[in-house]
């Protein structure tokens, strides 16, 4: 299987106010699959936010290899970091919308940006992918005007506009309702299905995040664990994850996986 | 922990050296963006008009107040020695080359400065930078160096127009109030004030815009990197007085040393 993203030996640390240094990231290995979706688990501190920005090359790791597409992004800067980039979409946890920005602006602003496209290029492609995301009547609001679903799917469209090969979700439903939640899942899964790219989703959103995943990972105290199944998850020995199944799922969670595996029409 | 006051004097000094280093990065950067493209024409504009059209109002204002009590200070003082006719002389000079370049630095470090920097605060701390960043779209050249290119335009403009107002603020108390011969006071300032000293206070609001820009979207943009600025919206806060502080000080002191060196 082809890897889209492949971590070696990634070291990441931070100094403490005390002095000490805590270690996120500790010698962590592990591959990404191209075309499936992956997603990344694990406490707060645990470093799901900090593996995601390695990803994009907005941080460095101390040592160790991230290599998207082949291209090692530990060792990119200028125009080969920025021709990296422009193959990832990434859905921030607050949407990371433009404040002073419309919402046809925002979504227009990679295509202005990255691209020779004229106007009328720029306004055909935005408006029918305001369409697709049911955005249409919308474009001259602002992000202050918008619900927190809505302001999903502005950044999901945004996030869309140059067709990343990658799709990074970070925290992708934290504020929304349990019904908003449901329904931008079923976005992801359909969204997915259509361009078919790799998405990496890192989640608090647990059991429910893994009814979307092919593959988990699980992060805790700088180390990390890859389960090529959510099922595969309950069946381990190993004492922090079963702590982990025990703590963010519990009884649910067998529920959830043995007779909901299909909440978004997978 | 038993806190080492030797560790913390490094770490003090090691955090000092790092945030200089890091704010000259970003001044390189800053200007960077001036040859990258496509260049924000319309943005740039959007500055202009933020920053010095939008400073109008406190300039004349603090200009017009300045220009008079100059005007009275230097009747009173000038009176004494029957030196009055030096009036339009102390007057100009004095807010060609010190007050016009400093005062409106000031105005612009609290009214523009403070406001350049809790917008890119805000931005930051709602990841709105680390989007562009993620769009590959150069922050520096989207965000920065705009606002960079409109304080260097606007700040030496809005100088010109306080010392303008100014004098005429100076000529209305000593000439229209205290009785002062209108001739003198503007033979007095044609003949003191030199090409050397219009220079100077051009040079001096030059050197205060950089200062005040680079300060005021530096802070704004480290907002998460700055030690003891706290997190979310009280960081921005913080960082944002910080800034005007910042500015107001870097334009005192440099003040003071361009004068000892071009005067």
């Amino acid at each position: 299987m082809t890897s889209a993203i492949e971590f070696t030996d990634v070291i990441k640390s931070f100094a403490k106010k005390d002095g000490t240094v805590q270690t996120v990231l500790d010698r962590v290995s592990f591959s990404i699959p191209a075309g499936k979706t992956t997603v990344i688990a694990g406490g707060s501190g645990s470093g799901k936010s900090v593996t995601l920005k390695i990803v994009l090359g907005l941080m460095k790791a101390e040592s160790g290899k991230v290599l998207v597409q082949g291209n090692d992004v530990t060792r990119a800067r200028g125009a080969a970091l920025e021709d990296l980039r422009t193959r990832f979409g990434v859905l921030f946890q607050g949407s990371a919308l433009f404040d002073s920005l419309t919402v046809f602006e925002n979504v227009a602003l990679p295509l202005r940006e990255r691209t020779k496209k004229t106007e009328e290029e720029i306004s055909s492609r935005v408006h029918a992918a305001l369409s697709q995301f049911e955005l249409s009547g919308h474009e001259e609001k602002y992000p202050a005007q918008l619900s927190g679903g809505m302001k999903k799917r502005v950044g999901l469209a945004r996030a869309m506009q140059l067709k990343p090969a990658i799709m990074l979700f970070d925290e992708p439903t934290t504020g929304l309702d349990p019904v908003m939640t449901r329904e931008i899942y079923q976005l992801f899964a359909k969204t997915q299905a259509e361009f078919g790219f790799t998405s990496v989703i890192v989640s608090h959103d647990i059991p429910k995040i893994f009814n979307l995943a092919d593959r988990v990972i699980i992060l805790d105290s700088g180390k990390m664990d890859v389960f090529n199944s959510p099922e595969e998850i309950q069946w381990s020995e190993k004492p922090h994850i079963r702590q982990f199944v025990k703590m963010t799922m519990g009884d649910i969670y067998q529920s959830h996986l043995v007779e909901n595996r299909n909440p978004v029409g997978r | 922990m038993k806190s080492n006051p030797i560790a913390n004097l490094g770490n003090t000094g090691l955090y000092i050296l790092s945030d200089l280093g890091k704010m000259t990065l970003f001044l390189f950067q800053a200007f960077r963006g001036i040859f990258r493209s496509p260049f924000r024409f319309k943005e740039l504009l959007r500055q202009i008009n933020f920053i010095g059209v939008g400073s109008l109002a406190v300039i004349f204002f603090t200009a017009a107040s300045t220009g008079m009590v100059l005007g009275l200070q230097g009747y009173y003082s000038l009176n004494k020695f029957g030196a009055e006719g030096m009036l339009g002389s102390a007057v100009s000079l004095t807010l060609i080359m010190e007050l016009g370049p400093v005062l409106t630095a000031l105005m612009v470090a609290g009214r523009a400065g403070s406001a350049m920097c809790a917008e890119l605060g805000i931005m930051r701390i709602s990841e709105q930078i680390d989007a562009l960043d993620c769009m590959a779209v150069d922050p520096f050249r989207y965000l920065i160096t705009p606002k960079f290119l409109a304080a260097l335009i606007s700040v030496p403009l809005l100088t010109v127009i306080f010392d303008v107002v100014g004098i005429a603020g100076g000529y209305v108390a000593g000439v229209s109030l205290m009785d002062v011969n209108p001739g003198s006071y503007m033979e007095g300032m044609r003949s003191s004030v030199t090409n050397h000293d219009i220079q100077l206070g051009i040079i001096k609001s030059f050197v205060f815009a950089l200062l005040v820009v680079w300060i005021s979207t530096g802070r704004g943009y480290f907002v998460r990197e700055i030690r003891g600025a706290g997190f979310g919206a009280e960081s921005v806060s913080r960082v944002t007085t910080q800034a005007v502080v910042l500015s107001s000080i870097s334009v005192l002191i440099f003040d003071y040393l361009l004068t000892a060196v071009f005067l």
